[in-house]
């Protein structure tokens, strides 16, 4: 017999959870639909039913979305999210992909286009946990591209990696452009080849960009794989010191492009050496850095606050930002003055890191 | 009453972030506060604990720091050093709210 999924759809409004009750009936695979108005209720479904997916409002009463967002990211990192909200500022939209939602639709937009939402749904139930790009299940970015490229597509193509953004610009099937971490051009196009997963989106083609790659998309993703191919085998000594220093030397380019003063790249405690660029003497930092990472988590527990997000401190000469990333702790100081918004520059930096 | 809830205790309980501003000694005793009594003490005073522990040991690390933070999911705890204590801002994190942030002086 065929396994139904589960959706639990939360919002404080009954009328509108009949409503979203009838248009996920049209969903292909008939999953069982459960409801709350409450967070309270939703928690406890969640906690007594095997639910694949969560709709949730943001705007509610006692608990808002945000916070069951948080709570059942961290209990239950399986379930698929999904936030339907009436509100339309991006600071909201940012936030909740922040906590991990796998979608966020404007509830005006949802009823516009229900099609294309239902088929987002269906998407998400049937979706396994498979390497690849999202939209084009177990397909690497070389065959989308060439798909593009065959069918003559004039697009620009959007590639996300975590907060890493690339795109591709094609014209009648040809790669005229690239771009990802401050490269353009074909040294771009390699980078973004190296990218293992991540999401992709198609944008309106701009015929007016300028073309900086000229040579033909085969020979490019040709000398690419052969690039990729020669990497994964078995390196010399010499060429293991050669690429140390090329590593070194990009990573320092990359801590100048962005204005960092310095980063700390730190592993768990018995399995390797923390390595600097930018910094000497980093032993008391690491064990601060560490420290300071430790006790975030146990109060973040404690409080039931969710995930943390970042730590950081300054002082009138800089500026520290605590990050994990996988099982590594960054830590990487900026100018006290350094403008922008520091936590999406230090995680673009950290996911440039080690890539 | 108190014989129903042993039988039916509430698995999901959702506790309450806090929201204020404390502030404590260099032992870590909360001098004042405007979070609401209703919330745990304890959490409060681990809050403040835990808080003036990253000032001394940024000192020890000789990277004295003026102000940390600690953002989560649903909380954010922004934290000014004051002369070995510290006074601490609250700030939970919901949808009807935007995020307040302290100036710098």
């Amino acid at each position: 017999m065929e396994k139904k999924h589960k959706i639990l759809i939360l919002d404080d409004d009954a009328d509108w959870l009949s409503l979203a009750r009838e248009m996920l009936a049209a969903l292909p695979s008939h999953p069982e639909i459960l409801t709350a108005t409450t967070g309270k209720r939703a928690l406890a479904l969640l906690e007594s039913e095997p639910v694949r997916l969560l709709i949730c409002d943001l705007k509610m009463p006692r608990i808002d979305g945000l916070q069951i967002l948080a709570i059942v990211r961290r209990r239950y990192p399986e379930l698929r999210t999904v936030v339907l909200s009436a509100l339309e500022d991006e600071e909201f939209r940012s936030r909740a992909y922040a906590l991990g939602v796998d979608m966020f639709w404007i509830k005006i937009e949802m009823q516009r286009n229900s099609k294309m939402f239902i088929e987002c749904l269906e998407s998400l139930l049937g979706r396994d946990d498979e390497p690849g790009f999202r939209g084009i299940q177990s397909k690497s970015l070389m065959d989308i591209i060439q798909m593009e490229c065959l069918t003559r597509s004039s697009t620009v193509l959007r590639i996300t990696r975590g907060p890493l953004v690339a795109k591709l610009w094609l014209q009648d099937g040809e790669l005229i452009d690239a771009e990802a971490e401050g490269v353009r051009g074909e040294a771009a196009f390699r980078r973004i080849l190296a990218w293992k997963s991540g999401t992709f989106e198609n944008l309106p083609a701009e015929p007016n960009r300028e073309r900086t790659i000229v040579k033909p998309i085969n020979a490019l993703l040709l000398e690419t794989a052969q690039d990729m191919d020669e990497n994964a085998t078995p390196a010399t000594p010499e060429s293991i010191e050669d690429s140390a220093h090329r590593k070194t030397v990009w990573k320092l380019a990359l801590l100048t492009r962005e204005g960092a003063e310095f980063v700390i790249s730190i592993p768990p405690e018995g399995m390797g050496e923390p390595e600097a660029i930018g910094a000497t003497n980093i032993a008391p930092l690491v064990k601060w850095t560490r420290h300071a990472a430790a006790i975030a988590r146990r109060l973040g527990e404690r409080l039931e606050a969710g995930p943390v997000l970042q730590v950081g401190g300054q002082n009138l000469e800089r500026q520290v930002l605590v990050l994990e990333r996988g099982e590594k702790l960054f830590l990487v100081g900026w100018p006290a003055d350094a403008a922008g918004n520091l936590m999406e520059k230090t995680k673009k930096l950290v996911a440039s890191w080690d890539s | 009453m108190g014989f129903l809830k042993r039988f039916f205790r509430g698995r999901a309980a959702v506790q309450q972030l806090p929201t204020g501003t404390i502030t404590v000694d260099r032992h870590g005793r909360i001098v004042t506060s405007t979070v609401s009594s209703a919330y745990p003490q304890n959490f409060l005073r681990d809050i403040g604990r835990d808080v003036l522990a990253l000032f001394s040991e940024a000192r020890a690390a000789q990277m004295p720091l003026a102000e940390v933070s600690l953002h989560f999911g649903s909380l954010h705890i922004t934290a000014r050093e004051l002369r070995g204590g510290a006074i601490i801002f609250l700030f939970p994190q919901t949808a009807l709210l935007p995020t307040p942030t302290p100036s710098r002086s």
